[in-house]
């Protein structure tokens, strides 16, 4: 079904890729920003770091309140592996840890170490790898993990997880696709320090040994293809290509496709289809934390958009409040009705809650747009069914079918849709002519379902507690009433015994007295017989005969009766038992 | 501090609503529409003008019912496209009141009743039309003859005349417009050569009447191709794809060409169905109704496909000359079974989505 490792090698080489479904084409407006040189900021008076940037579990602290701190200075600890350390910006003082608005759409607070410049500067002592190709693999994820580093390029997954590979790897892919309209932050980067990202390249080339290395950038971007061409010219297995510009051709699945033909398979990694991704600032990041053995605090941020006098790109602390990054762009306050600030593009970006957001390790723009250049949404129209939605998908979803199941709460269907593949690109919003927030309705509905999920996985636990209890109760009981069986029976069975014994002493007490009787009317009736007594005599005899063996058998039943009566005795109790 | 203003992503939009889509379809009937008054006189024009004003006016009552925004309803135009898709549906010089009845019934019944845009099953305007059909077959079969071979010709003040009083203002009836130079009273060309047929003649003889011109009937041939002009103009602008209208034509054509083939004399060509009628229209502007069509792409094709054999099933076996209202319903009931079969691949599955669970 997917093309084989030669097959892509040919087609890439003769610069004829493939395509993926959908796509829009947004004005581009890189323009606005990409035409000057990436500026340094000075040193903030005030940081902002949350200790919690990327996806995964947050580290442990290690600084609290009034400690001193150097720049590059490690704020928390990795411990599980999912945790990526975060780290002091400047040198200064810590002199508050606590909640502080989150770079989030929700704006939600989160643990914060707040820092206060002391103006000074000062790194901490550098520990750079003298020479990355001595070093073993581990020694080198390690210390790209303690310089917390996690992908820049949006979606901030720890990459040395990411980097810790052992599946066979065909295509160490290079994202400098930067699809999204407005940010050239990628672009800069990509301009000014191609030299740099080559460096990382060849460190994730050492650690992940993949046959080809591809950097991939968008063909909009004529200068950065450029500097990346001539970065990579001396290796033979780095190829630079031109990617034609289409919306979300920077999405991770959408790229993977556009150079290999490959899908990455539902619930799957990119590496099950033997590639893994770097965004070019997440490379540079790796250079600069081996060769140079610095850990990430800062990014390149576009400032852009019509609200900014003068939009440009900065190397920008990760802490820095927008606040500040507004007052460097000179935020024209006259083209705003209502301030509204969005971190990241315009297609996936989100509107901050406060102008004390701190930027993060994905914050790659703050986009200002003036009220007319990119205008909030009118109310929402029916759906007409025109399918433009599905038209532009670039997963091949059914928007529209989306949308209706969100809208109605029917989250069965659309899981069935396959709602859990969307990227939240933003394409079917962008064309839909009802004007409907797609997106916004698939999140909600993601957000329900899992709440769903959530809530099921809780009661079937505390089902499946209920059901346990339940069974050892039963359990019990039948336990406890075949102890009570037991107990009556051998009752039961002690009571019948006696009870035997009492009627063959009733019976045999009876036997004594017939025969008693007998042999009292015997020698009664004899008394007439008297004349002829030798006949009598002999009648004597062989009644006394009689009489005594009357007596043996009453005796000899007596003493065997126990054993004979037994059997029915115990028919008796049993019935008994039963009856009870 | 300062509330700042959120929305949620994304923030871009391509800034091409639903009223500017129907505008686009509207503009895009136009040289139909010119091309229509050039050969058949003004008729179209006065029927648009009151199919437009009866759709207006009644979806706006109904907003005001409903309680709903009524300015921001009109303004998607959704009401004026389907007024005037039946405008040009019907007899030019039909009387008022029939333009009036079939569009208070396509906007009130057929697409208020069911919830109005978006929600409706069937197309309004052709479901509109069939209502007219059956329940006035002899003013919705009227046509009219091109002006070049009718006998009396009608100015626009005739038109509005006969609109409104079944006369013009000479005093001719509809019944004595329709008669042609050559003193027989006109049909449209499906119409005759399906009576041709049925009366034992061959398809090439029924041709050799005064209203065709080789293949196709007189004006017919100009005003399909003006319709082609605004349908390619459709698909150009993106407002419509391909799919449904490529389909269908092709379908029409496919099954034609085989019944031609098969017997050139009982069969008209592919060409003779392709520009005489309705088919034109039908497959740019009634059938790519997206409300009724189907949605996926798969399923557009199959759409137009099918509606394109009915189209051809219905006008060489069934009872009415021309067929497109008809395949175009058929096939609206059909939508959500085409739409179930054919969902796309979702990425990075096996299967058809809903299938894979």
């Amino acid at each position: 079904m997917f093309a084989n490792y030669d097959k892509i090698i040919e087609r890439i080489s003769l610069n004829q890729l493939w395509d993926f479904p959908g796509g829009v084409h947004p004005p581009q407006q890189k323009t606005l920003s990409n035409q000057a040189s990436i500026e340094h900021l000075q040193v903030e008076k005030t940081y902002y770091v949350p200790v919690k940037q990327h996806i995964g579990l947050e580290g442990k602290l290690l600084v609290s309140e009034g400690d001193k701190v150097l720049k590059g200075q490690t704020l928390t600890t990795s411990e599980a592996p999912f945790s990526v350390p975060v780290h002091a910006p400047t040198s200064g003082t810590v002199t508050k840890i606590a909640n502080h608005v989150s770079a989030h759409p929700s704006g939600i607070p989160e643990l914060t170490v707040i820092i206060d410049a002391d103006g000074q500067d000062t790194w901490i002592e550098l520990d750079p790898v003298p020479d990355y190709a001595k070093a073993s693999k581990s020694e080198l994820i390690e210390r790209i993990c303690d310089a917390g580093i996690s992908g820049m390029g949006g979606a901030g997954f720890p990459t040395h997880i990411k980097t810790n590979n052992s599946k066979p790897l065909e295509f160490l892919i290079i994202n400098g696709i930067e699809c999204e309209p407005y940010i050239s932050s990628d672009d800069r980067l990509m301009r000014e320090h191609a030299w740099q990202i080559r460096q990382g390249i060849d460190i994730l080339v050492h650690i992940l040994q993949p046959k080809q290395v591809i950097v991939a950038v968008e063909d909009n971007k004529p200068e950065a293809l450029e500097t990346m061409s001539i970065a990579c010219q001396q290796k033979i297995n780095y190829q630079v290509v031109s990617v034609p510009t289409k919306y979300p051709a920077g999405g991770e699945k959408q790229l993977i496709q556009v150079l290999t033909s490959r899908e990455v398979p539902a619930n799957g990694l990119p590496i099950d289809v033997a590639c893994i991704m770097y965004n070019v600032a997440t490379c540079y990041a790796i250079a600069d934390a081996i060769v140079e053995g610095k850990p990430l605090i800062e990014r390149v941020v576009t400032l852009t958009g019509q609200g900014f006098k003068s939009p440009k790109n900065v190397w920008a602390r990760l802490g820095t409040p927008i606040q500040s990054l507004l007052i460097y762009g000179d935020y024209d306050e006259s083209q705003q009705s209502s301030p509204r600030f969005i971190m990241g593009g315009p297609m996936m970006g989100f509107t901050m809650t406060s102008v004390l957001t701190p930027i993060v390790k994905i914050s790659n723009c703050i986009l200002v747009p003036a009220d007319d250049e990119l205008p909030n949404p009118e109310d929402e129209r029916a759906c007409i069914r025109c399918s433009a939605c599905s038209d532009v998908c670039p997963a091949s979803l059914l928007p529209q079918q989306l949308f209706w199941y969100s809208k109605a709460k029917e989250l069965e269907k659309a899981e069935e849709y396959n709602l859990f593949d969307c990227i939240e690109c933003g394409a079917c919003a962008y064309v839909c002519p009802s004007e409907i927030p797609l997106v916004h309705y698939y999140r909600q509905a993601k957000a329900d379902i899992r709440n769903q999920k959530e809530e099921k996985e809780k009661s079937d636990k505390a089902k499946i507690r209920f059901e346990a209890r339940k069974a050892r109760l039963l359990k019990e009981k039948e336990h406890r009433e075949e102890k009570h069986r037991l107990a009556a029976e051998a009752r039961k069975a002690s009571l019948s015994t006696d009870g035997g014994g009492a009627k063959d002493k009733i019976a045999a007490a009876l036997a004594r007295a017939k025969a008693k009787k007998e042999a009292f009317a015997k020698q009664a009736s004899n008394a007439p017989h008297m004349t002829d007594s030798a006949e009598s005599e002999k009648t004597k005899a062989v009644s006394v005969s009689e009489i005594s063996t009357e007596v043996a058998v009453s005796q000899t039943a007596q003493g065997a009766s126990p054993a004979k009566d037994g059997p029915e005795d115990d028919t008796a109790a049993n019935k008994e038992t039963t009856e009870l | 501090m300062t509330m700042l203003s959120l929305s949620s992503s994304p923030h871009h939009h391509n800034r091409r609503d639903i009223g500017q889509v129907m505008r686009l379809v509207c503009y895009a009937t136009i040289p139909g529409i010119l091309a229509n008054v050039w050969f058949f006189g003004f008729g179209i024009l006065i029927q648009v003008v009151l199919a437009v004003i009866t759709a207006l006016v009644t979806e706006g009552v109904i907003m005001e019912l409903r309680k709903k925004k009524t300015e921001r309803v009109l303004k998607d135009y959704s009401a004026v496209l389907a007024a005037l898709l039946l405008a040009i549906s019907i007899p030019p010089l039909a009387p008022w009141w029939v333009i009036v009845i079939g569009t208070f019934f396509s906007i009130a019944v057929v697409k208020q009743l069911y919830g109005g845009l978006g929600y409706n099953m069937f197309n309004p305007a052709m479901a509109g039309y069939v209502m007219l059909l059956i329940s006035f077959p002899m003013q919705m079969t009227s046509w009219l003859p091109p002006l070049s071979i009718a006998e009396q010709s009608h100015s626009l003040w005739d038109a509005i005349h006969t609109i409104f009083t079944g006369f013009t203002s000479t005093g001719f009836s509809v019944e004595q417009l329709k008669v042609g130079v050559d003193g027989t009273t006109m049909a449209t060309p499906l119409d005759e050569v399906k009576t041709a047929l049925l009366q034992g003649y061959t398809v090439t003889e029924a041709k050799s009447h005064i209203m065709f011109d080789g293949n196709y009937g007189k004006g017919w041939l100009w005003v399909a191709m003006a319709y082609l002009l605004g349908g390619l103009f459709l698909i150009k602008t993106k407002v419509i794809n391909w799919h449904i209208p490529g389909s269908m034509l092709a379908s029409a054509a496919l099954l034609s060409l085989f019944l031609f083939l098969l017997d050139g004399d009982q069969y008209a060509s592919p060409l003779f169905h392709l520009f005489n009628g309705s088919l034109i229209v039908g497959a740019f502007f009634i059938a790519t109704d997206p409300v009724s069509a189907s949605t996926t792409s798969k399923g557009r094709i199959i759409f137009g496909a099918a509606i394109g054999l009915w189209v051809i099933i219905i006008r060489n076996w069934g009872g009415y000359p021309d067929a497109i209202a008809f395949a175009v319903l058929i096939m609206n009931m059909a939508v959500p079974l085409i739409d179930y079969y054919t969902q796309p691949r979702t990425y990075g599955h096996k299967t058809k989505a809903s299938k894979d669970s």
